[in-house]
C-alpha cells in the first residue's frame, strides 16, 4: 500500500497544483507599453501615474476582476516595442495591450498585438494609416490622428485672418504630417517652411534667420525637450510678446515647470485640457493633484481613458475575454465617462472629438496653466477615416 | 549683411561652447591617450549642481561656483576610483567602461531630481537683450557666454604655452615615460588634467543650462559634434580644438540659415526645400570627412 498510495498522493497533489489557476479566476493581465527610460522617459512616468490613478478609481479591478498592470519600456525603438510585446503576449499571456507614445513604434506594433488575436488600445500615437487603409478591428485609439491637432491651428489660424505665417518643425515624418494637417485648413500666405534637424538643441540660427523674414506669426511643432529648448530661446531672443507664437504639442503640463514664464501667452491646439469641465475629467485632474502634487498632461489622460475603456469592454462581457467580438463591440459605444466628455467612436476606431484653443497664462495663483479659450472644431472626424474599409 | 553678421556670432557662440568641452577630451587623450566616452556627463553633472545651488540659495553666483568647484571634484573622484585602472587597457576596454559611466551619471541625475526637464534661471542682468550695430536685437547671455569661452580659450592658451604646469604637460602628451623618469608625479598630473577637463566641461554645461534643458542625457547631444570638432583640429592638440570648434560651429550655423536659399536659388527651390535641411545637418561631417581625407590628423597634429 505504501508505495502506491505515495504515488497516488503525489499525482493527486501534481493535479491539484496544476488545476487550481483553472479554478481559481485568473487575474486580468494589461501590458502597458510606454518610454521609461531615456529623455523622453518622463512621458512615460505621467502616463503609468494616470494608469495607476485610473486603477485607483477602479478599486484595483477592471471590469469586476483583479488586475495585474505589466509595464514595458520601449526606449523609442520601434525593435524595442516589439520584443517588449512579444514578452508579454508570449511569457505573461496578456489580455490587452496598451499604451505606446511613438507613431513609428505603434506601427510595428499593432500587428504583433493584433495578430495574437488581442486587443490594442493605443494612448498616444496617431499614425495616419492606422486611421486610414491599416485600420483594424482589433485596434481602438483614445488618442486622435496626427493631423488634427495642426487642422484645428490652421482652421482657427485662417477664420482670425492670421496671414504671412513662418513654419518651423523637426525634419522627420510626424513634423512634415504636422505641416500638411496645418495646411489643410490655412489657406493665407506662408512666408517659409523650416525644417530643423530632430532632436536639435539651439534654434538661434533659425530664430535669427525668422526675424529677417519679418512675418506675421509663428506655427511651430516642437514635441518634448525640443520644445523647452525652442521656447526658451524665442522668449531670450525678445520675440514672446512681440511676435505670437501658435504651437502643436509644444506647450503643455510638462514643458511649462521647465520653461516657465517662456510659455506665457502661446497658443495650443488641443482635444483636451485640465480646465476641461465635464465630472471625470473634474475628478481625474483633481485626484491627480491630490495623488501626484502636479497637474495631469494629455499624454496621461489618454492612458487614464485607455483603462476605463479596457474596464468597459470586461464589463460588458461578464469578464469573458475569451469574447472578443463582445470586447470590441462595447469598445465601439464608448460607453464610459472619458475625461473628454461623452464621445463617439468613428468606423477606423477614432474618437470624434472636439478640438480646443488653449493658451498659457498666469493664474490667480501665480502658477502658469493652460486654460481653454474656444472651441474651434465640435465633433471633428479625422481625415483618413474614408480610407478604412471596416465594418460595423 | 546684418544677418550675415548675426549668424557669425551665433556660429562663434556654438563654437566657444563646442571648445570648452573640445578642451578638456582632447587634453585627456593627448595626454592619456585615454578615450573618454563619459565626458558628456560631466558637462550635465556641471548643469544639474549649477540649476540645483542656484535653487538652495537662490543665487546665480553660487549655482555657477558649485557647478565648477562639483565637475572639477566629481570629475577627480572619477578619475581616481574608476579611470586609473583603464590607463594601461587598450581603447575598446576604455570605451565600455566610460559608456557604463554614462549610464550610471544619466540613472544617478534621474534618481536624484527626476526624469523632467529643469528650469534654470537667470538673474535679471543677463536676460535683456543689447541693440548690434547691424540693428537687430541679440540676447546679453549669448554674448556673455562668448566672452566667457573666449576668456578661457585665452587663459588656456597661457597656461599651457607659458608656465611650467603647461610645460609638463606638453611634455606628457609628447613623451610621457621619459617625463616620469624627470621626476614629475604623472599620476598627480592626470588626476589635475582630467579635472580641469571636468570643470571645463562642467563650464560648457552650466553655461548650456538656461539655454537648452538641463535633463539626464543631455551631454550625449553634445558629445557627437565635440567628438567630430576634435578629430577636425587634431586629437590632443588644443589649439587644434580652438579652431576646429569655431569651424564647427561656424560651419553648422551657416549652413543651417544659408543653404537652403542657396540651393534653391542654384539649383530650383524645389531641391533647395528637399535637400537643404538634410545637407545643412550633414555639413560637419562632410567637412571632417573631408579634413580626415586631406589631413588624416586633422589640422593641427599634437605630435609630428
Amino acid at each position: 500500500m505504501t508505495r502506491s498510495f505515495r504515488y497516488l498522493c503525489a499525482a493527486a497533489a501534481a493535479a491539484l497544483a496544476f488545476a487550481q489557476p483553472a479554478a481559481a479566476q485568473q487575474k486580468l493581465k494589461i501590458g502597458f507599453i510606454t518610454t521609461m527610460s531615456g529623455p523622453q522617459g518622463v512621458i512615460g512616468q505621467y502616463m503609468k501615474d494616470s494608469v495607476e490613478l485610473a486603477l485607483d478609481h477602479l478599486g484595483r479591478k477592471v471590469g469586476g476582476r483583479e488586475v495585474e498592470v505589466i509595464y514595458g519600456d520601449d526606449q523609442t525603438k520601434p525593435d524595442v516595442g516589439v520584443q517588449v510585446a512579444e514578452e508579454m503576449l508570449k511569457k505573461h499571456q496578456v489580455d490587452f495591450v496598451s499604451g505606446i507614445i511613438w507613431s513609428n513604434v505603434m506601427l510595428a506594433v499593432v500587428p504583433v498585438v493584433t495578430g495574437a488575436g488581442k486587443i490594442m488600445v493605443g494612448t498616444n500615437a496617431g499614425a495616419s494609416p492606422l486611421a486610414g487603409n491599416q485600420c483594424n478591428e482589433l485596434y481602438f485609439s483614445t488618442s486622435w490622428n496626427n493631423d488634427q491637432t495642426p487642422e484645428a491651428m490652421g482652421k482657427f489660424m485662417q477664420d482670425s485672418g492670421v496671414n504671412d505665417v513662418y513654419v518651423l518643425a523637426p525634419n522627420y515624418q510626424a513634423g512634415k504630417d504636422m505641416v500638411a494637417g496645418f495646411k489643410r485648413y490655412f489657406k493665407g500666405r506662408i512666408v517659409e517652411e523650416v525644417y530643423t534637424k530632430l532632436g536639435q538643441q539651439d534654434y538661434q540660427a533659425e530664430i535669427s534667420q525668422l526675424r529677417a523674414k519679418n512675418p506675421k506669426a509663428v506655427f511651430a511643432f516642437y514635441p518634448g525637450g525640443m520644445g523647452i529648448q525652442f521656447l526658451r530661446q524665442y522668449d531670450q531672443a525678445g520675440l514672446r510678446g512681440k511676435l505670437p507664437l501658435y504651437t502643436v504639442y509644444t506647450v503643455d503640463e510638462i514643458s511649462i515647470p521647465a520653461v516657465k514664464e517662456a510659455a506665457v501667452g502661446i497658443y495650443e491646439t488641443r482635444f483636451w485640457s485640465p480646465d476641461l469641465k465635464n465630472p471625470a475629467n473634474q475628478k481625474f485632474v483633481s485626484d491627480y493633484r491630490k495623488k501626484y502634487g502636479k497637474l495631469p498632461v494629455f499624454y496621461g489622460a489618454q492612458s487614464y481613458d485607455g483603462i476605463m475603456l479596457i474596464d468597459s469592454a470586461v464589463k460588458a462581457v461578464k469578464g469573458n475575454v475569451k469574447d472578443t467580438k463582445g470586447m470590441v463591440a462595447a469598445m465601439r459605444k464608448a460607453s464610459f465617462d472619458s475625461i473628454r466628455g461623452p464621445f463617439q467612436y468613428n468606423v477606423n476606431h477614432h474618437p470624434i472629438q472636439n478640438f480646443y484653443l488653449l493658451r498659457a497664462d498666469k493664474q490667480s495663483g501665480g502658477d502658469i496653466e493652460m486654460r481653454i479659450q474656444k472651441t474651434i472644431f465640435e465633433k471633428h472626424k479625422d481625415s483618413y477615416s474614408q480610407d478604412c474599409k471596416m465594418k460595423w | 549683411m546684418s544677418l550675415l553678421f548675426e549668424q557669425l556670432l551665433n556660429g562663434l557662440q556654438l563654437g566657444v561652447t563646442l571648445f570648452l568641452m573640445a578642451a578638456g577630451l582632447t587634453l585627456v587623450f593627448g595626454i592619456m591617450n585615454f578615450i573618454n566616452l563619459a565626458h558628456g556627463s560631466l558637462y550635465m553633472v556641471g548643469a544639474y549642481l549649477a540649476v540645483a545651488a542656484s535653487q538652495w540659495t537662490g543665487s546665480y553666483a553660487a549655482g555657477v561656483a558649485l557647478g565648477l568647484a562639483g565637475a572639477l571634484v566629481v570629475g577627480m573622484i572619477v578619475e581616481v576610483v574608476a579611470l586609473r585602472t583603464l590607463y594601461e587597457r587598450d581603447h575598446l576596454d576604455q570605451v565600455l567602461a566610460t559608456f557604463g559611466l554614462i549610464l550610471f551619471f544619466n540613472e544617478l541625475v534621474a534618481i536624484l531630481w527626476g526624469r523632467a526637464s529643469l528650469y534654470a534661471q537667470l538673474p535679471s542682468w543677463l536676460q535683456g537683450h543689447v541693440d548690434l550695430p547691424t540693428g537687430a536685437a541679440y540676447p546679453v547671455y549669448r554674448l556673455a557666454v562668448i566672452a566667457v569661452g573666449l576668456s578661457v580659450a585665452i587663459l588656456l592658451w597661457y597656461v599651457v604655452t607659458r608656465t611650467r604646469l603647461g610645460m609638463v604637460i606638453r611634455a606628457g602628451a609628447t613623451n610621457r615615460t621619459m617625463v616620469a623618469a624627470l621626476g614629475v608625479n604623472i599620476r598627480l598630473l592626470y588626476t589635475v588634467v582630467f579635472g580641469v577637463g571636468a570643470a571645463l566641461a562642467g563650464l560648457a554645461g552650466l553655461m548650456a543650462g538656461p539655454i537648452y534643458s538641463v535633463q539626464p542625457g543631455m551631454g550625449e547631444l553634445v558629445l557627437i559634434q565635440v567628438f567630430v570638432v576634435i578629430v577636425i583640429g587634431g586629437i590632443g592638440s588644443v589649439r587644434g580644438a580652438l579652431v576646429g570648434a569655431l569651424i564647427v560651429g561656424i560651419v553648422d550655423t551657416l549652413g543651417r540659415a544659408f543653404l537652403k536659399p542657396l540651393l534653391g536659388a542654384m539649383i530650383s527651390p524645389t531641391a533647395g526645400e528637399a535637400a537643404g535641411p538634410a545637407l545643412a545637418s550633414m555639413l560637419i561631417y562632410l567637412l571632417m570627412a573631408v579634413v580626415l581625407a586631406l589631413r588624416p590628423a586633422g589640422l593641427f597634429p599634437a605630435r609630428g
